[in-house]
């Protein structure tokens, strides 16, 4: 049984003082639903993320309490990519016919940060400040750099693209554009990132309304189809966010691993995905996953940020409603943005932000601690 | 000052030429640090204790230009705090280990430096001891 999205909602994203994690993802519930034409009542399951909410499921509060089978789903940066799988999976299976995947989230502004135990590092690695992510993303782009000569206003192209996008996109966090060299100027906070190329913890929600492909007509004239969701983990050797130690010999990450697994389920290649959504927790993380997922080679970037390639109207859109840079990053939420948005781009519906040619496939991919990627694939 | 290690077992102590203590899986070979009770390539349980070399080569560095959150971050923060650099040194034939590094200007560092361990000063404790690690700096 194939999977059709029938409709996708959104809480902006940013910061809500005196609005809880619950409200908002209540709010992308109901405008999902509407998309959809459907009501709470039609709902047969439900899965939610949530990196800060322990009980996404309490959102039945606010919605009715039906009695369907609700999970509650955390797994890293991949949170959303999981509760969107796993709803596929629960179509596929023949189990329910229509559900939906839910991510919410209200995080404190500032780095992220836990116990190192509770990630299998020693406690003394986080009391030397080795346990926090954004030092990871610094290394990991730097030798990046050097290895494949890449430059430090790349980056801040980058970077500015996705503020600019953001500009046109009224539920985004950062909404003013930015020059290159303010990102450029503003403070180092890992070498070679500064301030304005990362993204920031925030808050948000996102809901995505699955049904099994062959009732979607009855909801919608423009479905959209799951290809896949597929996720993974670092193996032994992948240059990973919180590694005390690393072995001599390298192997490749878990992004590159989902990436490949996905087009390989899909029957897609790279050169058919129209518009591609990546985790730029920083720019540089956008320039090395542009690679990691095949649409281009190690060092190719370069020119291709150059020409402009990246953006809308580029020939590989990427990031079109402003990425994680724009949008900040509530966990549980993040990568159901990113499928709100493919949706929006494959319907035609994206407004003044709309990538030109009625683009068919779209891509999604994310990134996170402890070294785990999601891939989603969509299709009209 | 009296000297305290940042934790036990980490790296050999007292000693004039400190040395990291990792471990070796004793069924495929693979080192790891610090020692851990199973092995992460073929999940065995016994692991040897491996003292590693002192020298190597700087392959991935960064800066930390801005104090981490605390906790669990334990060192100097506010008006005390002084950007370090943070790479992973490459110990031939051994692993690559995540370290501080002794230098943070980016002018001072590049991939592929020989690189050493030292002990250095990390913050005063409760007691007034001076806790000590380990760090890797540029051999001169």
């Amino acid at each position: 049984m194939d999977v059709a999205i029938i409709g996708t909602g959104l809480h902006p994203f940013g910061r809500f003082p005196g609005v809880s994690a619950i409200e908002m993802g209540a709010v992308a519930i109901r405008h999902a639903l509407a998309d959809a034409g459907v009501e709470w009542r039609d709902v047969e399951f439900a899965f939610a993320g949530s990196y800060e909410v322990d009980n996404p499921d309490a959102v039945v509060a606010l919605m009715g309490l039906t009695g369907i089978p609700f999970t509650d789903v955390y797994n890293g940066c991949a949170t959303a990519a999981s509760a969107l799988a796993m709803a596929a999976s629960t179509i596929r299976l023949g189990d329910h016919r229509l559900g939906i995947a839910i991510g919410m989230d209200k995080h404190l502004p500032g780095a992220f940060t836990s116990d190192p135990r509770l990630y299998a590092c020693p406690s003394w690695y986080g009391e030397l400040g080795h346990f926090i992510t954004t030092k990871f993303f610094g290394m990991k782009i730097n030798k990046y750099m050097d290895d494949h000569g890449i430059s430090h206003e790349t980056l801040a192209r980058v970077a500015a693209k996705n503020y600019r996008n953001g500009s046109r996109n009224e539920n985004a966090f950062r909404r003013k554009p930015l020059s290159e060299e303010e990102i450029l100027g503003s403070p180092m906070l890992n070498y070679p990132l500064t301030q304005y190329m990362f993204c920031a913890p925030d808050e948000g929600a996102a809901a995505v309304v699955v049904c099994a492909a062959e009732d979607a007509p009855r909801y919608t004239d423009t479905p959209i189809y799951l290809r896949t969701t597929t996720v993974r983990t670092r193996r032994l050797g992948a240059f990973e966010v919180h590694s005390p130690w690393l072995p001599v010999e390298q192997t490749e990450g878990p992004t590159v691993d989902a990436s490949r697994a996905a087009f390989d389920t899909a029957g897609i290649g790279p050169e058919d995905v129209d518009v591609i959504q990546l985790q730029d927790t920083d720019a540089g993380a956008e320039v090395i996953h542009l690679a990691e997922n095949g649409f281009c080679r190690d060092g190719d970037q370069e020119a291709l940020v150059a020409d402009g390639a990246l953006e809308i109207d580029g020939t590989l859109p990427v990031n079109t409603d402003g990425g994680l840079i724009a949008n900040g990053e509530p966990i549980g939420a993040s990568g159901l943005r990113q499928v709100h948005e493919l949706a929006l781009q494959l319907r035609g519906r994206a407004g003044e932000r709309q990538v030109p040619g009625s683009p068919k496939v779209g891509y999604a991919q994310l990134y996170g601690a402890p070294g785990t990627a999601g891939v989603s694939i969509l299709s009209t | 000052m009296a000297q305290t290690p940042v934790a036990e077992g980490v790296f050999t102590w007292p000693a004039d030429d400190p040395q990291l203590i990792g471990s070796r899986c004793a069924a495929c070979g693979i080192t790891t640090f610090p020692t851990q009770d199973s092995c992460p390539r073929c999940a065995a349980t016994e692991m040897e204790e491996q003292l590693l070399g002192r020298r190597g080569r700087l392959w991935a560095w960064t800066t930390q230009d801005f104090p981490p959150p605390s906790p669990p971050y334990a060192g100097p923060t506010g008006k005390d705090f002084v950007p370090f650099g943070v790479g992973y040194v490459e110990l031939p034939g051994e692993v690559k280990v995540e370290t501080r590094l002794t230098v943070s200007d980016p002018a001072d560092l590049e991939s592929g430096m020989e690189m050493e361990l030292v002990l250095v000063p990390f913050r005063t404790d409760d007691e007034g001891n001076e806790v000590v690690t380990f760090a890797f700096r540029p051999v001169a």
